[in-house]
C-alpha cells in the first residue's frame, strides 16, 4: 500500500532546542498508525506541523504523493487532512450539535448572496448538515448534551467532540492528539470501536498519538517510537514492547 | 411643556445623535478586537478617512444627489465606504499583518496601530488642510421643526436632516450586522474563529479571508460613522480625536468582542455625556415656587461643565466595570 503521509527528513528548533531531528515517517494508506514515544519526543510538535499549525525549518511532507509542507491547516482541511487538538478545542460559546454544524465545507449559506436570495436551498442543506450532525452526536454518545454550550462540557464530552467533529467530513486522514485523555474507560471502549470502525467503514487513515498503551495495543499497526525528535524503531505493538532499545528510554524510565 | 421641548431637543436627540455615532463606531471596534484580539487605535482616523472621501466625491459630483432628492454625500456614501474599507484592508496588509505572522503580543500591534492613527491623521491633513468644511456642498442642510399639538407650547422639536439620516442607517447597520453575523455562514465563521482561532483554521475556515472580511466591515461603518457626523455638523481633520476615546469607553462598556454590547455601550456613554452637561436648572423652572431659593437662582445646573464632557465616558466607564468586570453583555467573544 502507498503512504498517504509522507514526511522526510523534517527539522524544526525551537530557540536552540531541536525539538524535531531529521525525522522521517510514512503512514501507510487505511492504516491506524500509533505514534508513542516519551514526554517531549516531539509527538505533537510532529502532529502540529503535519496539520500545518507549525512552519518547519526544513525537509518535506506530502500527502498522498502532493506536497503539503506549510500549508495553512485550513487548506490541508480541504485536502481531507483533520486533527484533534491534545487539550481538547471547541468553540465554547456554541451547542455541541452547532460545533458539529460548523464542519462540513461549501455549505451554501457560505456565500452571502445565497444566504440572502436562495434561502431554500440554503434551509435544505441547513437541515441535511443538522441530520447528520444529530447522527453522529448519536454515535459519540453525546445526544443528551447536544444543546449545551460546548464549554460547559466536561473535559471527556470535550474529547468525544473532537472525535466527532472529524465524522462531519469524509476525511482521508485524521490526527488524533491523545483522544483517550480524560475519558472514562466505558467511554474508552466506545471510542476505539467508533475509531475502527471509521477505519473498516469509511476508509480513514489515523495516525494517533497516546499514552494509554492498552489503546495503542488494540488500536494501532504499526507503531512509530519517537525518540528526541527523530524515529527511534517502527513495527508491530509486539515488536515495540519486545525492543531493548524502546524498553529503556521508553518503558524504562518508569521502573 | 416647554421644558419637555427643551429636553427633548438638547437631551434626547442629541444623546441619540452622539450615541449612534458612538455605536458604530464601537462595533467595529468590537468586531477587531474579537477577530485579532488588539484595540485598534486607528479606527477614529478611518471614520476621517472616510469621511474625506465623502468630501472629495462630494466635492466632484456635487449634483449627485439631486436626482434622488438626498444629498450627494449621502449618494456617494456607499462609495466612500468601499475606498474605506479598501483603505482598511491595505493597511491591514501592509502593517498588521507582519506584525501577526511574526506572532507579535497584542500590545505591539495596538502601538502599531497608534502609529497608522498619526500617519493617517498626517495625510488626511496635508490633502483637507486643517479647518472644518461642510458636507452639504451644493445642497441645503432642511431643518425640521416639529411644533407638538399641545397648549403653551412655543417650542418646536428641532431634527436635522442628517439627525435623521444617522437614526435610519445607525438601525439598518445594525439590523444588517446581525443577519450577518447570525445567518451567513461567514458571519458564523467570524463568530468560530473569535471564539477559537485554532479551531476554526482546523475546520477549514480560511482566518485570512477572516480578518480581510472584518476589516471590511470595519472600514465601511467607520465611513458610515465619520460621514454621518460630518454631516450633522462639519468635516473636520482632528475628528477621530474627539471620538476616539468614547468609542473606546463604548466598546468595553457594552463588553469587548460583544457587537450588540457596542451598540448599547455607545448608547450608554451618549446619553451619559449629554445628561451631564445638560443645564437642569431649565427643568426646574415649573417647580420653581415649591423649591428652596438657592436651588433654583442658579443659572447653570449641569453636572459637569461642557469643557469636561470628555470626562463623563470614563467615569461611566470606570463604575460600569466595577459593576460588570466584562462589560453590560459578557465580552471576549461575538
Amino acid at each position: 500500500m502507498a503512504a498517504i503521509i509522507d514526511v522526510q527528513h523534517v527539522h524544526k528548533a525551537f530557540g536552540g532546542l531541536k525539538v524535531i531531528n531529521d525525522c522521517s515517517i510514512q503512514v501507510e494508506q487505511g492504516s491506524i498508525t500509533g505514534l508513542i514515544g516519551p514526554n517531549g519526543a516531539g509527538k505533537s510538535t510532529l502532529f502540529n506541523i503535519i496539520a500545518g499549525a507549525l512552519p518547519l525549518d526544513s525537509g518535506r511532507i506530502l500527502l498522498d504523493g502532493e506536497e503539503i509542507t506549510n500549508r495553512p491547516a485550513n487548506e490541508l482541511f480541504h485536502k481531507g487532512l483533520l486533527r484533534t487538538f491534545q487539550i481538547a478545542h471547541e468553540f465554547s460559546h456554541m451547542t455541541a450539535l452547532e460545533n458539529l454544524m460548523m464542519v462540513p465545507p461549501d455549505q451554501a449559506g457560505e456565500s452571502l448572496f445565497d444566504a440572502w436570495f436562495k434561502p431554500s436551498r440554503v434551509n435544505h442543506q441547513e437541515a441535511e448538515v443538522r441530520r447528520r450532525a444529530l447522527e453522529v452526536i448519536d454515535f459519540i454518545g453525546l445526544h443528551h448534551v447536544r444543546n449545551e454550550l460546548a464549554g460547559n462540557l466536561s473535559g471527556g464530552q470535550k474529547k468525544l467532540l473532537e472525535l466527532g467533529r472529524t465524522m462531519m467530513t469524509d476525511a482521508r486522514v485524521v490526527l488524533l492528539d491523545e483522544i483517550a485523555a480524560g475519558v472514562n474507560r466505558t467511554l474508552l471502549g466506545d471510542l476505539v470501536t467508533n475509531i475502527e470502525r471509521l477505519n473498516r467503514e469509511m476508509g480513514y487513515t489515523f495516525l494517533v498519538i497516546e499514552h494509554d498503551m492498552d489503546m495503542i495495543a488494540r488500536l494501532c499497526d504499526p507503531v512509530i517510537v519517537l525518540a528526541q525528535g527523530s524515529v527511534m524503531v517502527e513495527g508491530s505493538i509486539e515488536e515495540i514492547q519486545n525492543n531493548p532499545q524502546v524498553i529503556e528510554a521508553y518503558f524504562g524510565a518508569a521502573s | 411643556m416647554n421644558e419637555l421641548v427643551f429636553f427633548i431637543n438638547n437631551v434626547v436627540i442629541a444623546g441619540s445623535v452622539s450615541g449612534s455615532i458612538y455605536a458604530i463606531g464601537a462595533v467595529g471596534v468590537t468586531l477587531i478586537f474579537s477577530i485579532m484580539r488588539f484595540a485598534h487605535f486607528a479606527h477614529g482616523d478611518m471614520m476621517t478617512f472616510g469621511a474625506f472621501m465623502v468630501l472629495l466625491l462630494t466635492t466632484a459630483f456635487p449634483g449627485a444627489g439631486a436626482a434622488f432628492g438626498v444629498p450627494a454625500a449621502l449618494v456617494l456614501l456607499p462609495l466612500a465606504m468601499v475606498l474605506t474599507a479598501l483603505l482598511a484592508v491595505s493597511i491591514d496588509k501592509a502593517f498588521y499583518k507582519p506584525l501577526r505572522a511574526h506572532g507579535v503580543k497584542p500590545i505591539v500591534m495596538v502601538i502599531g496601530s497608534l502609529g497608522v492613527t498619526l500617519m493617517l491623521q498626517g495625510l488626511i491633513r496635508l490633502f483637507a488642510g486643517t479647518s472644518g468644511q461642510s458636507l452639504y456642498v451644493d445642497d441645503r442642510k432642511e431643518i425640521f421643526r416639529l411644533a407638538l399639538p399641545f397648549e403653551g407650547v412655543r417650542a418646536p422639536v428641532v431634527i436635522t436632516e442628517p439627525q435623521l439620516y444617522l437614526f435610519v442607517i445607525t438601525l439598518l447597520a445594525v439590523v444588517g450586522l446581525h443577519l450577518f453575523l447570525n445567518r451567513s455562514r461567514l458571519g458564523k465563521a467570524m463568530r468560530a474563529m473569535s471564539d477559537n482561532p485554532d479551531l476554526a483554521q482546523a475546520s477549514g475556515i480560511n482566518t485570512n479571508t477572516i480578518v480581510a472580511v472584518t476589516w471590511v466591515i470595519a472600514g465601511g461603518l467607520a465611513a458610515i460613522a465619520g460621514t454621518l457626523l460630518s454631516l450633522d455638523v462639519t468635516f473636520k481633520p482632528d475628528l477621530s480625536f474627539f471620538l476616539l476615546l468614547p468609542i473606546f469607553a463604548a466598546a468595553i462598556v457594552g463588553g469587548v468582542g460583544h457587537p450588540y454590547g457596542a451598540v448599547a455601550g455607545g448608547f450608554v456613554v451618549g446619553f451619559a455625556e449629554t445628561l451631564a452637561v445638560f443645564n437642569w436648572s431649565v427643568m426646574l423652572r415649573p417647580f420653581r415656587d415649591s423649591l428652596p431659593e438657592w436651588l433654583t437662582q442658579s443659572g447653570n445646573l449641569a453636572f459637569v461643565g461642557t469643557e469636561y464632557k470628555i470626562v463623563v465616558p470614563f467615569f461611566i466607564l470606570v463604575v460600569i466595570l466595577v459593576w460588570r468586570p466584562t462589560g453590560i453583555f459578557k465580552g471576549k467573544v461575538i
